[in-house]
């Protein structure tokens, strides 16, 4: 039940993403708040509902984007996988762990988008597409992923508080 | 007359003596002088009397004063919002009315106006989000303009949104022709947002400033939408056509209220077009 605050945090995410982080452009690239908030929840020691979180920010991006649902639903499960398979490695360092999730994660779905884009036939030079837009939402996304790490972490403890937890 | 009344006539006579001694200036440096130590006097205990009310009633002053200020401060912030939404709403009048003006100059087409209340969260894709959707008519395909020109056109409609593929989506090709040069060719979208002509015939003049309109061939856009104008031509005698970079008319960092072209049907040529020979 308590899961369900997925539903709200989530479709605030997608909103503010599509309404305020998109207009906030460095050169073409922009930070994927989504993708933030779910690596973020999942590299949570207590958090057992990451997938579930991961499956909800899929269908939410999926409605609103016109990206293939492909492209959504490997690249962001495929950060929750990241994300917890590192939280069990590197479960001392929480903010090492963030920053290699959103380096590695960021640039698996901009290539998944840019191979899937390609393929659909829409021309997209790679060089442009790592200098306009991966490298620039990259170092976005690395600005954000600490505000917002420390926003999930408290969210997490609020959620599974720590005697329940033990 | 008793001595009683003789000691009183006396005393009325010696002050009435005084009285027109003084008024008549005999008794002057006297009466400055003492006039002066009056004043001192009368300063000094007024001096200490005004000191005395301000440190009486200065406390009762300060919380009537703070108070006040609170007041004051809130009614400014007040109107402070007041002006800022005044501002937005100018700001949202003069582009309607922009609107308007294009509307009316335009009556072949009818429109529908929709607010901009997203963009797609992917930054490879140039895609808007409008507030209008099928419970307004609004159909896939239709055209999307402002006064400055062409914007896009409608990709996916739901009940109350639709999402609006820009010019400037890497996918988005318009057929245009260019009126000075009075040639056709094709727009195209990037990755940065920007539109570049291909297509260009290499027999064809074309220069900077070169006005782009849509060409309506193939049925996608109505004709004789305003693009953009020609910035820089790219000619190379060993390729097949030309190609131009091009300054869109429409600032599509500033889209807020968009028109959507209701009356056109977009027409799928798909089926007209010959099959590949086995």
């Amino acid at each position: 039940m308590r899961n369900t605050i997925a539903f709200p945090l989530l479709g605030l995410a997608v909103i503010l993403q599509s309404s305020v982080v998109s207009q906030m452009r460095l050169i073409s690239g922009y930070a994927d708040l989504p993708l933030l908030v779910i690596a973020a929840w999942a590299l949570q020691e207590r958090v057992k509902s990451a997938w579930h979180w991961g499956i909800v920010a899929c269908v939410m991006i999926s409605f609103v984007s016109n990206m293939p649902w492909l492209v959504v639903g490997i690249g962001y499960l495929g950060v929750v996988f990241l994300a917890q398979t590192l939280q069990r490695r590197v479960w001392q360092a929480p903010l090492l762990a963030m920053f290699s999730v959103i380096f590695v994660g960021t640039l698996f779905i901009h290539l998944l988008s840019f191979g899937v884009l390609s393929l659909l036939g829409t021309p997209y030079p790679f060089n442009d597409v790592v200098g306009f837009i991966t490298l620039p939402s990259l170092l976005l996304n690395m600005l954000l992923s600490i505000p917002v790490y420390a926003l999930m972490r408290d969210l997490a403890r609020w959620v599974y508080p720590l005697e329940e937890y033990e | 007359m008793n001595s009683r009344s003789l000691q009183t006539t006396i005393i009325f006579l010696v002050v009435g003596g005084i009285l027109a001694l003084s008024l008549g200036g005999f008794f002057g440096s006297a009466s400055r002088q003492f006039s002066s130590v009056l004043i001192d006097a009368q300063t000094w205990l007024s001096s200490r009397f005004l000191g005395l009310q301000d440190f009486v009633t200065a406390p009762r002053d300060i919380v009537s004063l703070r108070t006040r200020n609170a007041e004051l401060e809130t009614q400014v912030s007040q109107l402070q919002a007041q002006v800022i939404e005044l501002q937005q709403r100018v700001s949202e009048t003069e582009i309607l009315a922009a609107l308007v003006d294009f509307s009316r100059s335009n009556p072949e087409s009818t429109y529908k106006a929709a607010a901009v209340i997203g963009r797609d969260p992917s930054p490879f894709l140039h895609y808007i989000i409008i507030n209008r959707g099928s419970n307004d008519d609004i159909r896939r395909g239709m055209p999307v303009v402002t006064n400055q020109g062409l914007v896009g056109r409608v990709d996916a409609v739901i009940a109350d949104a639709a999402r609006v593929q820009l010019i400037t989506d890497p996918a988005s090709a318009v057929n245009v022709y260019l009126q000075n040069a009075e040639t056709s060719a094709v727009a195209f979208g990037s990755v940065t947002g920007d539109v570049s002509l291909d297509m260009i015939s290499q027999s064809t003049t074309v220069e900077s400033g070169d006005l782009i309109l849509t060409s309506g061939l193939g049925g996608g856009y109505p004709s004789d939408l305003i693009i953009g104008q020609v910035v820089t031509i790219r000619s190379l005698e060993f390729e097949l056509f030309q190609q131009a970079t091009v300054q869109p008319a429409v600032d599509f960092t500033r889209l807020d209220i968009v028109l959507v072209i209701t009356n056109f049907r977009p027409v799928d040529i798909a089926p007209l077009e010959p099959l590949p020979s086995p």
